[in-house]
């Protein structure tokens, strides 16, 4: 413990992180890559004669066997289209989109990865502070015993899928109570803008997508944050300031939430991982045009390059995240910059 | 850590009460007797019920539950009591067949992720040198990647998919939890005295880790079998949910891709999908308090604070 506070952050440390973001990234898409390859029919021919026999005509059928054909350069060997289709994934270049032909996958996600963002870091931020609110609470002494009663309840909410959450929802505030709509981003009258109108039906629509991905994580920050403040209860410090007869409240602020809190933000990474896989499909009960319906009507219409990049990009900025918080973790926390790498 | 604290109870305390035990623990006997209850309809079921009815559509469509009035003020049938959906399929049989498919699915990925983690995390651990290196990368790389996203990708090109494939499909990424548990329960052991102990006195690897070792970890293996029953799951509903599930068996997930797909709830006929979800949310709180019941069994300084 001889180091001191404005010690630097061991290299060791920076290099795994960044080592761990392009495995994971290298990994994920080569599973992307390798599994169409082991599956016995050619997947171009299988993908362009399914659409035939959906749609019967495919617009722009040969473009898309020729694209397919160029993009992976399947007359090629396997080592070339497989560092080709590398190459592909680094540059975000994912082809064309089968099923809205002469669109680019890659614009049509630009379109529509905004949206999922905004819900996400919304519910995520709500759900973090309210959760880590909560979970204080569950500990501090000074707690009213109804509200000490209420979380736990509150917490079963937590075992069950977002998906679930939002069915409830949905069909009680959207179609039994009327209080929201049934789908949608915004009212399809309004042009997007930032008139007060178009703001307003944004978040009309979206508090009960957000409402359920809350209602499903924040239990998780409660639980976690209870575990750190048990550890932070019994710590010297916390004794002292309550000897020195500090305010209960400065007391739980300064003394218990600020050390507690710290060890919850690398959990927050993770988190973004797993809410995105829920709110997939929460964006597809409640008809939110983001990633998660972009993912569903690809799966619908058999638009496997869509499909592809979309499921790419998720993963991708879930890699990212947890790089950027591993990253800014030791800024954050000075704790870890004294201890070793293990 | 809490395994130094858990000193061997002495043989003449077991006289006062034999079942003063933790494993009796109330939220894990109600959270294992629903799952025991969901299984055994699966068994069960089939003879008192005729659970063909899940498979073919031979029923009125659309009925509501006994007892309702659904669309254009349809009643309900006894023949169908919990009714059926858009193409006349029972609801009932149904459930009956779906509620104990798609915890199977989850069991069954947990099982072999397990597996696959008590192999690499005592490898892990207890060997320790490169392949514990190799070991962790790996974890820490997969542990990153969004199982969904991957599964979605292979499971939309797969075009048949069976309850083992997916339970298959999904442990490839349930592994790493229980390997990082292990290896971390088996560093803080491999320092004990008792194993030093059982190192001196010559015995094999093979049989530290597993006769010295493995017993100690069994309440924290069960917790993370939960856990990984849990997240297997989640993985397989979300699955089923983009219609990605087996399509030769029906599944709770399947249920409500098919509700949601044809509109069941602007149609309101909320019998469709409120069951399955209703189910889902039933064992997926089970699983909770079986893992709150595991986490009192597993650290003592839970039971006493919360008794």
């Amino acid at each position: 413990m001889s180091a001191s506070r404005t010690s630097k952050i061991p290299k060791a440390y920076i290099t795994r992180r960044i080592v761990v973001f392009f495995l994971t990234i290298w990994l994920a898409a080569s599973i992307i890559w390798v599994v169409p390859r082991l599956t016995p029919d050619d997947p171009v021919a299988s993908m362009v004669g399914q659409m035939m026999e959906t749609s019967a005509y495919v617009d722009g059928a040969d473009e898309i066997i020729e694209g397919w054909r160029a993009r992976f350069g399947l007359d090629k060997p396997l080592y070339e289209q497989y560092f080709r289709y590398l190459w592909n994934c680094l540059t975000l270049d994912f082809g064309y989109s089968y099923s809205a032909f002469p669109a680019q996958v890659s614009d049509m996600i630009a379109y529509k990865l905004p949206w999922t963002l905004g819900l996400l870091m919304l519910s995520l931020v709500i759900s973090f502070v309210l959760g880590n609110f909560l979970g204080a609470l569950m500990i501090w002494s000074q707690t009213p015993a109804l509200l000490r009663l209420l979380i736990p309840f509150g917490m079963i909410f937590t075992s069950v899928p977002t998906i679930l959450a939002g069915l409830f929802l949905l069909y009680i505030f959207a179609f039994l109570l009327r209080w929201f709509p049934l789908r949608g981003i915004y009212d399809q009258d309004l042009t997007m803008g930032l008139n007060w109108d178009f703001i307003v039906s944004v978040i009309h629509h979206g508090t009960l997508p957000a409402l359920s991905i809350i209602l499903v994580s924040f239990g998780a920050w409660a639980l976690g944050m209870r575990g750190m403040m048990i550890t932070v209860q019994g710590e010297d410090y916390t004794l002292l300031g309550k000897a020195k007869g500090l305010r209960p409240l400065y007391l739980l602020y300064r003394y218990m939430i600020r050390n507690a809190i710290l060890p919850q933000i690398t959990a927050f990474a993770f988190q973004v991982g797993t809410l995105l896989s829920g709110q997939i499909l929460v964006e597809i009960v409640f008809g939110y045009q983001g990633m998660g319906m972009l993912i569903y009507e690809a799966i619908l219409s058999r638009d496997y390059a869509l499909l592809q990049g979309a499921s790419y990009i998720i993963i991708l900025m879930t890699a990212l995240s947890v790089l950027i918080v591993d990253l800014a973790y030791p800024f954050i926390d000075p704790r870890i910059r004294l201890a070793k790498e293990g | 850590m809490a395994m130094h604290l858990k000193a061997p109870r002495p043989k003449s305390m077991n006289r006062f009460n034999r079942w003063d035990t933790p494993w009796f623990n109330p939220l894990l006997i109600s959270g294992s007797a629903i799952i025991l209850v969901i299984f055994g309809m699966g068994i069960l079921g089939q003879y008192l019920w005729d659970t063909d009815l899940a498979y073919t559509g031979s029923a009125p469509l659309n009925l509501p539950p006994y007892g309702f009035e659904g669309l254009r003020g349809k009643e309900g049938l006894i023949e169908h009591p919990l009714g059926t959906e858009n193409s006349g399929r029972d609801m009932l049989a149904l459930m009956l067949v779906g509620a104990p498919n798609t915890l199977l699915i989850g069991v069954i990925a947990a099982s072999i992720g397990m597996g696959v983690g008590i192999f690499l995390g005592f490898s892990s651990g207890y060997l320790g040198g490169k392949l514990d290196d190799i070991i962790r990368l790996l974890a820490d790389v997969t542990i990153t990647i969004p199982a969904l996203m991957i599964l979605v990708v292979i499971n939309a090109l797969l075009r048949e998919i069976d309850i083992m494939t997916m339970a298959l499909l999904i442990a490839l990424f349930i592994w790493p939890s229980p390997t990082r548990l292990i290896r971390s329960q088996v560093l803080s052991m491999r320092e004990s005295g008792y194993i030093k102990m059982a190192q001196l006195s010559g015995a094999s690897h093979w049989s530290i880790m597993f006769k010295e070792m493995l017993p100690n970890l069994i309440p924290y293996l069960f917790g993370s079998f939960i856990a990984g029953t849990t997240g297997a799951i989640l993985a397989a509903v979300g699955l089923e949910t983009l219609g990605l599930g087996p399509q030769r068996v029906p599944t709770l997930g399947g249920t409500i891709y098919d509700a949601i797909n044809s509109a069941a709830l602007l149609r309101n006929m909320w019998w469709w999908w409120l069951m399955p979800t209703v189910l889902l949310a039933l064992m997926f709180i089970s699983l909770l308090l079986i893992n709150l019941g595991l986490d009192q069994v597993s650290n003592p300084k839970l039971r006493k604070s919360s008794q």
